[in-house]
C-alpha cells in the first residue's frame, strides 16, 4: 500500500477555466448527451424534409416553416440542459462536485458555459442540415428560399442559438427544482403546454413565451404581426437570453444558499 | 487539522447537531462515532462546506472550507457510496474532478491503482458492487494527495479483505502526518484502527478522548460506548 505524493502547489486557487474542464469532461462522458443530441439534430432534419415536401403555399415564409422541426429538438436540448443539474442531486455527485469548487455560482457559470457551448453547436448544426434538407426535399413548383436571400441566414442561425438558450432554461430550472422528473415537467408544461394554453386565452404574452420566440420571432424570415404581434427577430433573441439569465440567476442564488 | 467550533444544525423541529466541538489532529487516526441518526453525516456535510452550521464554525488548517484554494488538495471526503453518475465511468468521474482542482491526469491512474480499480476504470459505475463503489470514492478522496481526509462509514459493504485493507490504508495515511476522521456506528469497526475517539450521540459531544482512556472506564471499550450512548439517550428522556 502506497499513496504517491502530488506536487503541491498550495499557492492558487480554482478557476473558471478548470471547473469549465471538468463540467467538460461530465458532459462528454455520458453517452444519454450524445443520443440525445443525434436524436435532436435528427429530428429537426426529419421534420424539415417532411415539411419541404409537402410544401404548397409559395407564398409561406418557407424557411421558418422547415424549421418548425426544431421545436422537438428544442424540447432535447432543454433536458440536456435540466439533466446536467438533477443528475447530479439523483446520484448525489453534486457534494463531490460542490467540494471540489465550493464556489457555487462558479460552479453553475461554467456548467451554464459548457450546456451553452454544446447545445449551440448541436443547435446550429440541426438548424443548418434541417434547413438544407428541408430545402431539397421541396417540390420543384415552389421556389425554394436560399441562404443568400435577405433574413433567411439569419433565421437559420437564431433557430440554432435557440437550442441554447432553451438549454440554458432546462439548466436554470433544474437548479432550481433539483429533481429530474419535476423540472423536465416545468419544462414541458410550462415551455410547451402553457404555450399552446396562453395561444387561446392570453395573446398580449404569447409573444414572450419561449418556444413562441424561438417559432416565431428567431426563426422568421418575415416577422408577425398577424393575428399576434410577435417580437421581431433580435428583440426575440434579447428577450429569451434575459429569460435563460433570470433562470440561471435564481438557480444560481438558491444553490449558493441552500445545502447540498 | 480540522477545528470544529460550537456548531449546531436543526432541521424543522430537529436538532442534528447541537454545540458540538472537537479537533481532528494530524498524524493519527480520529474515530467519528456515535449510533445512527446521531449527527456524524451531518456533521462531516458541514465540515465540508455542503451544509451551514446555524451556529458555529469550521475551521480547516485556519481557514474555512469555501476559502480553500485547492479544495480536493487539502480534504479528501468520502460522504456516501455511489456519489458519482451511473453513467459515468470510473475514470471519468475521477478525471472530472481532476480537472476540476488542477491535478494532473496521470494522478488519476495512481489512485486507481491505489484503490484497485485499474482494471475496472472503463466500466460504467452503476455497474459497480457497493464495495467497488466505496473504493472509487476513497479513490476520489485521494485525489488530491490531501493533509485531511473524511470517511463516512468507509468500511460499509466491504468483505473482510476489504475492512482489512481500509484499516491499513487508514493507519498509513496517519503515519504519513495527515488528519484522518473516520466515522463509523459500530465501535468494533473503528477500535483497530483509531488511536483517538469523538463520541456523539444526539448531535452532542459525549467523549473525546483515546481508545486506551475510553477502554479502561469499564470492563471493555464496546461496554464502555454503550454506557456513554445509553446515558445521552436516557438524558434526552427517550428511553422507557
Amino acid at each position: 500500500m502506497t499513496t504517491t505524493a502530488v506536487p503541491h502547489e498550495s499557492r492558487g486557487h480554482y478557476r473558471f477555466s478548470q471547473v469549465a474542464r471538468m463540467e467538460w469532461i461530465k458532459l462528454r462522458s455520458l453517452r444519454s448527451t450524445w443520443w440525445t443530441l443525434t436524436l435532436t439534430v435528427a429530428g429537426a432534419v426529419a421534420i424539415a424534409v417532411a415539411v419541404g415536401a409537402n410544401t404548397k403555399d409559395a407564398a409561406a415564409d418557407l424557411t421558418n416553416n422547415v424549421l418548425a422541426g426544431t421545436s422537438l429538438g428544442l424540447l432535447l436540448s432543454g433536458a440536456v440542459g435540466v439533466l446536467a443539474m438533477t443528475s447530479e442531486y439523483s446520484s448525489g455527485m453534486i457534494r463531490a462536485t460542490l467540494a471540489a469548487i465550493p464556489n457555487r455560482p462558479l460552479a453553475l457559470a461554467a456548467k451554464a458555459a459548457v450546456v451553452g457551448a454544446v447545445t449551440f453547436a448541436a443547435g446550429e448544426g440541426a438548424s443548418f442540415v434541417a434547413f438544407l434538407a428541408g430545402r431539397a426535399a421541396m417540390p420543384a413548383t415552389v421556389p425554394a428560399p436560399s441562404l443568400g436571400q435577405p433574413g433567411v441566414l439569419r433565421a437559420v442561425m437564431l433557430g440554432g442559438a435557440g437550442f441554447c438558450l432553451i438549454g440554458l432554461i432546462g439548466l436554470g430550472l433544474g437548479a432550481i427544482i433539483r429533481h429530474s422528473g419535476a423540472a423536465i415537467a416545468v419544462l414541458v408544461g410550462g415551455v410547451y403546454l402553457a404555450a399552446q394554453f396562453v395561444a387561446l386565452v392570453a395573446h398580449s404574452i404569447m409573444p414572450y413565451l419561449p418556444v413562441a420566440i424561438v417559432a416565431n420571432s428567431l426563426t422568421v424570415v418575415r416577422p408577425i404581426v398577424d393575428p399576434i404581434r410577435f417580437l421581431s427577430p433580435w428583440a426575440g433573441l434579447g428577450v429569451l437570453s434575459l429569460e435563460a439569465a433570470v433562470t440561471l440567476a435564481a438557480g444560481a442564488w438558491l444553490l449558493a444558499r441552500r445545502d447540498a | 487539522m480540522i477545528e470544529v467550533r460550537g456548531i449546531s444544525k436543526r432541521y424543522g423541529a430537529t436538532v442534528a447537531v447541537d454545540r458540538l466541538s472537537f479537533d481532528v489532529r494530524p498524524g493519527v487516526v480520529t474515530g467519528f462515532l456515535g449510533p445512527n441518526g446521531s449527527g456524524k453525516s451531518t456533521t462531516m456535510r458541514m465540515i465540508l462546506g455542503l451544509d451551514r452550521p446555524d451556529a458555529g464554525s469550521v475551521r480547516i488548517g485556519g481557514r474555512r472550507y469555501r476559502e480553500l484554494g485547492w479544495p480536493l488538495r487539502e480534504v479528501g471526503g468520502l460522504l456516501e457510496a455511489r456519489a458519482f453518475h451511473p453513467g459515468r465511468s470510473a475514470r471519468a468521474h475521477l478525471a472530472a474532478l481532476a480537472a476540476s482542482n488542477g491535478l494532473p491526469r496521470s494522478r488519476v491512474e495512481e489512485v486507481l491503482g491505489i484503490v484497485g480499480l485499474a482494471g475496472a476504470a472503463q466500466r460504467r459505475a452503476g455497474k459497480f458492487s457497493l464495495g467497488m463503489a466505496q473504493r472509487l470514492g476513497i479513490a476520489a478522496a485521494l485525489l488530491g494527495d490531501p493533509g485531511v481526509l473524511l470517511l463516512d462509514e468507509p468500511v460499509n459493504g466491504l468483505d473482510p479483505e476489504g475492512i482489512r485493507w481500509i484499516r491499513n490504508l487508514l493507519k498509513s495515511l496517519a503515519a504519513q502526518g495527515r488528519a484522518v476522521l473516520v466515522s463509523s456506528h459500530l465501535i468494533s469497526e473503528i477500535a483497530l484502527a483509531a488511536d483517538h475517539l469523538v463520541v456523539i450521540g444526539q448531535g452532542r459531544l459525549l467523549a473525546d478522548t483515546s481508545v486506551a482512556e475510553l477502554a479502561a472506564r469499564s470492563t471493555s471499550l464496546e461496554e464502555a460506548f454503550f454506557q456513554l450512548t445509553d446515558g445521552a439517550i436516557e438524558s434526552q428522556g427517550q428511553k422507557s
